[in-house]
């Protein structure tokens, strides 16, 4: 085991290696560069630079280096915790980008647990009960949950909540303890702030992996090993969630190293829509400056989500599957 | 429950002389509906089975052998339903006859049976173990349900069933996981599962299909010992006649959802009534035949299962078709003249043919339409 996960922790480190050139090689790519943006910036304000000024900018930061001492540049100052610098808003990448970060991975990871939590009972619920009402009900649901977009439900649970509900939409908090240090009341506050966007993040993947559940649980039950267990005089909810449930959970498990950059790229949106503190809005923003330290950043961010969701993919399949730790 | 020493006589008869059937089934009916049309998989199905023997079930697929076995069981699939008939039950010669099919599915007495009083096993024994639990551990898990709550006993009863069925290093055994055991071992691990709790039945639905011919003799010798040792009656589910010939007391042949023939295994092979079982009977090869020499095949298929055959089942491929009586009239089950172990469905045989006044087409209440076999 420990063989295993050493070999799987060298090649994480070799993929990210590889998905940092490339990402910042596309970077890159564009003309001009976020001190272009910048400058135009200076320039409208009626500010008025010298051919040598601009240089001297240039020249400081380094716009005229081919990519590839860039690009060692930028990995160099990874390891000393140095993320680059951002013109847009003329602060260091790190500093800026750590609180929203960990809005995100909260956001993400409860969105993640909730779909879990969700999808397997109902999908569960909905083999068991094949062809019947709830079922159907379930299954629409579904479908639903899959075609509608993340903007048009963030924006009708908006409405609906703050209409209905009387809740305060928008942002994870409330005005009087936004700026207030960490308190209960203000983990409270979250609460009541979260369950909004999870449901909006979460919505998507929840569908489908219900009915990746439910798929896989119907062929599971049909095995011969299903028909042992009930032979042997289980109860038939021993049967479903002791023997059936977990030879169907594989897939659910494999499509853990998607689902949590899938999250994060669902954050995106509905943290616009919903005026959240994440570093999705940030990173749209950063593209659209050409502001690359911070884009490539976020861009690592879920690169190395990705990765260490793969990792852990492997080894739930593994604890779960005793066939998969042979290799 | 289940006490392998009230069985060890392999006592056929109760003390008052009559036959001590375990498992009666009576007019067994079970109908698939599906959504392309109803299959009547049985269609009054009629056998007992004697404390302590062996009763071989034999036909082609498609005939309800499988179904039969489950039905036993209450394990019939959806869309399948037992729709009719009796399946008296007595765990011991002396002990009240219990009509299973009046236990619900799900109720606790039925699954007190299953795993307990009747094990199973099945065709495939690449699946028919969990891939993701220890051998032992399923083993165990039976054993937990029906016979101690201590875990350690019944993982060490676990161990000891292994070493029964002639595991090699039966502690080795339990701790290792299904994907790690050939075939034969996998089945090995199915009989000791079926028979963990010392069951007075064992179904074994065409145990030995999936082996090769080696480990099939293995397997087969294995399941006679065990037989004789702790007395429990088996159901063998089978379309080899070779294995019926080797394992069985006495045999059912089964052709579309009816039984055509019970008598013993002696009678099948020596003195074949039903023109099915003869043609089956003829349809192996043998040793001493000649080179070049065709092999008696059956003519034609089984019917589609969608349709009803009108009369007796088997007369579109029969050699000794009646035209007239065997395509409007179904035979009824009828002893053979002299015997009382012996009975056949067929109009050859006096008795068969039901009175005139009697004479309906088909089973009550199906639409005779032509079998759209050849």
């Amino acid at each position: 085991m420990v063989n295993f996960i050493a070999r799987r922790l060298i090649a994480m480190v070799i993929t990210l290696l590889f998905i940092s050139i490339i990402a910042f090689f596309l970077i890159e790519l564009p003309p001009g560069s976020a001190l272009d943006a910048e400058l135009l910036r200076l320039r409208s304000r009626g500010g008025n630079l010298s051919l040598s000024q601009v240089r001297e900018l240039e020249e400081r930061f380094g716009v005229h280096d081919p990519w590839q001492e860039k690009y060692f540049k930028w990995v160099g100052g990874l390891f000393r915790g140095d993320f680059g610098y951002s013109f847009r808003y003329s602060r260091e990448v790190g500093p800026l980008i750590a609180g929203r970060l960990g809005f995100s991975l909260l956001l993400a990871g409860t969105s993640l647990l909730f779909a879990w939590l969700v999808s397997i009972p109902l999908g569960v619920y909905s083999a068991t009960h094949r062809n019947t009402i709830p079922d159907y009900i379930i299954t629409t649901i579904q479908f639903v949950g899959v075609a509608v977009p993340e903007f048009l439900l963030a924006l009708v649970l908006m409405v609906f909540a703050a209409r209905f509900l009387g809740a305060d939409v928008g942002g994870l908090f409330s005005r009087q303890y936004e700026a207030a240090p960490w308190s209960w009341g203000k983990v409270w506050d979250l609460m009541k702030h979260l369950w909004l966007p999870v449901i909006v993040v979460s919505a998507g993947s929840t569908a489908w992996l219900t009915r990746v559940m439910r798929a896989n649980l119907l062929d599971v039950l049909n095995a011969q090993y299903v028909q042992t267990a009930r032979a042997k005089g289980l109860k038939e909810n021993a049967v479903v969630w002791k023997h059936a449930v977990r030879n169907a959970l594989h897939p659910l498990i494999m499509t853990l190293g998607g689902v949590l950059p899938a999250l994060i790229g669902g954050e995106v949106i509905a943290s616009i829509v919903l005026n959240l503190p994440t570093a999705g809005p940030l990173f749209i923003e950063a593209l659209r400056n050409q502001d690359m330290y911070l884009a490539i950043t976020f861009l690592m961010f879920t690169s190395v989500l990705l990765v260490i969701g793969n990792l852990l993919a492997d080894l739930l399949l593994a604890w779960v599957d005793p066939r998969v730790r042979l290799e | 429950m289940a006490d392998p020493v009230a069985n060890t006589g392999s006592t056929a008869t109760t003390p008052d002389g009559g036959v001590d059937n375990l498992i009666q089934v009576e007019n067994l009916e079970v109908r698939f509906y599906t959504q392309v049309g109803v299959v009547r998989a049985l269609n009054g199905v009629d056998f007992n089975i004697p404390r302590g023997q062996v009763l071989g079930v034999v036909g082609e697929s498609g005939s309800g052998k499988s179904i039969t076995g489950l039905s036993i069981m209450q394990l019939v699939p959806r869309p399948g339903r037992v729709e009719g008939g009796r399946i008296l039950y007595k765990d011991k010669p002396d002990s009240k006859t219990i009509n299973i099919l009046d236990l619900g599915r799900q109720s606790d007495e039925m699954r007190a049976i299953r795993g307990d009083d009747i094990g199973m096993i099945f065709q495939e024994p690449m699946t028919s173990l969990n891939p993701v639990f220890k051998v032992g551990a399923q083993i165990q898990e039976a054993i937990l349900l029906h016979q101690t709550p201590n875990k350690q006993e019944a993982w060490d009863r676990a161990v000891d069933i292994l070493d029964k069925v002639g595991m090699p290093n039966a502690r080795r055994v339990a701790n290792s996981y299904p994907h790690e055991l050939s075939g034969g071992m996998r089945q090995r691990a199915m009989i000791a599962m079926a028979l963990s709790c010392s069951p007075n039945l064992l179904i074994a639905d065409e145990p030995t299909t999936a082996l090769d011919v080696t480990t099939e003799a293995q397997i087969l010798s294995l399941m006679r010992d065990l037989q004789s040792e702790i007395g429990t009656s088996i159901m063998f589910i089978t379309h080899n006649m070779g294995v019926v010939a080797q394992m069985c007391d006495e045999v059912a042949v089964m052709y579309l959802g009816r039984i055509v023939e019970r008598a013993t295994v002696d009678d099948i092979f020596y003195d074949p009534k039903h023109p099915y079982t003869i043609s089956l009977l003829r349809s192996i090869p043998r040793l001493g035949q000649k080179r070049g020499q065709r092999l008696e095949v059956i003519k034609g298929g089984v019917p589609d299962p969608y349709s009803t055959v009108t009369g007796c089942p088997f007369h579109p491929r029969c050699p000794s078709f009646m035209p007239g009586l065997c395509d409007t009239v179904l035979p009824i089950e009828a002893f053979i003249e002299g015997k009382t172990n012996h009975t056949v469905r067929c109009h050859l045989y006096p008795g068969c043919t039901p009175d005139s006044d009697q004479a309906v087409t088909g089973v009550s209440g199906t639409i005779p339409t032509t079998s759209k076999a050849q």
